[in-house]
């Protein structure tokens, strides 16, 4: 159907393969003693824990196992710091206490002073031209006992995908919680700077990007001198669907990143448009908005392309859809009412209803368990804001107030924090994270115009 | 995708037709009215990057061009720069064509009804203060309203395509009321000539 330059996107493609990779070759936990399983450090009801984590101890003297040492350690302190699991104690108040010769020389007294409950210690050892080693303990500091130790080994390329991989770990052996330090946002961005091909306008190009949750290690997903809008990972982590303009008409595409191959399901055409994938749960279906039959409604097609069938029929826009944890229901967009509101449908077509009763709303995005929102973009003065219906309740509560324009909400997979698009500061657009109590606001991005935020799974 | 190409392929061909058409002015003969109604084989392109010099013209003005000649002789580009079609614009959160819209998209089919070899693709825009996923959808509806209204006026369905592009390309960059007015369009595009 398609005669496109495919292989310019799968360069780019290929390109983010190395990295990802680095955590492949990280090594499992090692086996951990019974008594650090049951290790809680600040287990007492109604307070922070506070952590510091100093500057990893370098075993060799080279230059690029102190600049990881320095890595692994603030990286995996920002990390920590996000979930606000703990009260992390800024850095540069202990930088005199010594780095410890090893971990059994840690001045456990000098962190009482400093009031830590625990301390993350850590080694790297640079155990060739290209691997590195990395072993992290948390020290209580009450007892000077570890409370958890891991040690991962690979390439060094790459060295905040330790760090992420700790926290990780870190968060789920002492809050039982799943982190999102080795997520990533896929967005779309206009910082290349060229112009559409084969039109007269002078009209900026939009390719998507993916980066680390945190706005490192941004990496180039389509090369195709075109609109691209609106991604959306997989539930896998393996494929990005987003709308884009390549064929010079909207349209679903899936990239397989892992692949290097494109797939068309929804099979457009110039006159049958598709915008707007989003993944079913189980990764197994996507819903769309077509106008294939003379107006904006929601379909829903396998990934594979096959079962093409249609969820809503309305002669007014019907657009945006987002999927239940469970995959039974659909929340969507439609001005059906008049201005666009939140509704929601039975995967089945059936059982109808209205959500939101405000000015504008757009952009659903349903959060993942264990919490049952939905988070929104809203028309609250000249521009919009994030807000988040809690389901169970119908309460609505507000995420940002005013600065900027706020727009396409989109939840981390633990569903504590929203990626989300804000013209806030210079008027740029850009993506940043905030948590779903409307606390820690994070920007992740600053090179051009950068929107429509897809948080991985 | 077909129709970008074309595009392009026509580029070529017009300069071709172009230089025909200088020659036969020469020969003071009747300027021919070139009919392109299929995109020209792959081949011929190749050929019309170096086309044989013409002749230095003798300097000869053609007299009274009729509107016809003077789009044969120019480019898709440069048709669709000074463009004879001009774009319908709506009010906020519309995609209905109110009367100047109306007038517009009759003016509009004329010109149509004069070049049927014409192919037109009708780009929806919205302005900047609705939200980039529901402005998709409403650009969508504000080409296919352009585009229902022109083929109720007799214009073969097949020569008008539709494409939204929401608010992702604004005409004017500007934050007022002036410039979300002149964003908030059915914007008319020659694709093939």
């Amino acid at each position: 159907m398609i005669s496109m330059p495919r292989f310019l996107v799968f360069t780019a493609f290929l390109a983010g393969l190395s990295v990802i990779q680095v955590t492949t070759t990280a090594q499992p936990p090692q086996p951990r003693q019974r008594d650090e399983l049951s290790l809680i450090i600040g287990d007492r009801i109604g307070t922070q824990p506070s952590f510091a984590v100093p500057d990893c101890l370098t075993l060799t003297p080279d230059e690029a196992t102190a600049e990881a040492a320095r890595t692994i350690a603030q990286v995996l302190w920002d990390d920590l710091e996000f979930e606000r699991e703990f009260r992390m104690i800024a850095r540069d108040t202990y930088r005199t206490i010594p780095v410890a010769r090893s971990l059994d020389d840690l001045p456990f007294d000098r962190w009482q002073e400093l009031g830590a409950d625990g301390v993350i210690s850590c080694t790297v050892e640079a155990t060739s031209a290209s691997q590195i080693e990395i072993s992290a303990r948390l020290f209580s500091v009450r007892s000077q006992e570890s409370a958890f130790g891991v040690v991962y080994s690979g390439s060094n390329r790459d060295v905040r995908r330790y760090a992420h991989q700790l926290s990780d770990e870190l968060h789920r052996h002492q809050r039982g919680l799943t982190g999102v330090a080795r997520t990533r946002i896929a967005f779309v961005t206009d910082r290349d700077s060229q112009s559409v091909l084969g039109l007269v306008e002078n009209r900026a190009v939009k390719e998507v990007y993916f980066t680390d949750y945190d706005g490192a290690n941004v990496r180039r997903v389509t090369v195709s001198r075109s609109l691209n809008t609106t991604p959306a990972w997989s539930p896998d982590g393996r494929a990005i669907g987003y709308t884009s303009w390549l064929s010079g008409f909207p349209e679903v595409i899936i990239s397989y990143l892992f692949e290097g191959r494109m797939t068309y399901p929804a099979n457009g055409n110039a006159n049958d448009h598709n915008f707007l994938p989003a993944f079913s749960p189980d990764g197994q279906q996507i819903a769309f908005m077509s106008n294939r039959d003379g107006n904006p409604d929601l379909y829903v097609v396998n990934v594979d392309g096959t079962e093409m069938r249609r969820l809503t029929n309305h002669p007014m826009i019907d657009t945006s859809p987002t999927w239940s944890p469970n995959g039974l229901q659909i929340a969507f967009t439609s001005d059906r009412t008049g201005s666009p509101q939140i509704f929601v449908i039975g995967a089945d077509g059936t059982g109808l209803r209205r959500l939101t009763y405000e000015t504008y709303c757009d952009r659903p995005t349903w959060s993942p368990p264990p919490f049952n929102e939905i988070a929104y973009s809203s028309k609250t003065g000249p521009g919009h804001d994030i807000k988040v219906l809690d389901l169970a309740t119908n309460e609505v509560r507000q995420l940002t107030y005013g600065l900027g324009s706020n727009e396409s909400p989109s939840y981390a997979p633990n569903g504590r924090h929203v990626a989300f698009m804000s013209t806030r500061g210079s008027g740029l657009k850009q993506i940043y994270t905030i948590g779903r109590d409307g606390k820690g606001l994070r920007r992740v991005t600053s090179t051009g115009n950068n929107e429509m935020p897809g948080w991985s799974r | 995708m077909r129709a970008r190409g074309t595009t392009r392929w026509n580029g070529y061909v017009t300069v071709v037709v172009t230089a025909l058409w200088l020659q036969a002015a020469c020969a003071r003969q009747p300027a021919p009215v070139a009919p392109e109604t299929s995109p020209p084989p792959p081949a011929a392109t190749s050929t019309t990057p170096s086309p044989p010099p013409p002749p230095a013209p003798p300097p000869v003005v053609p007299t009274e061009l009729t509107p016809e000649d003077e789009f044969a002789s120019r480019s898709l580009e440069e048709i669709n720069r000074e463009s004879p079609l001009a774009p319908a614009f709506f009010v906020l959160d519309s995609s209905e064509l109110d009367d100047r819209g109306r007038q517009v998209i009759e003016a509009n089919a004329e010109v149509l009804r004069r070049y049927p070899s014409w192919v037109v693709t009708i780009e929806g825009h919205c302005d900047e203060r609705g939200t980039a996923e529901y402005n998709l959808g409403l650009g969508e509806r504000r080409a296919l309203a352009a585009q229902r209204h022109l083929v109720a006026l007799g214009v073969d369905m097949g020569r008008v395509r539709t494409v939204s592009y929401g608010k992702e390309f604004p005409f004017d960059p500007d934050h007022d009321e002036d410039a979300w007015a002149a964003n908030r369009r059915a914007h008319f595009v020659i694709t093939a000539q």
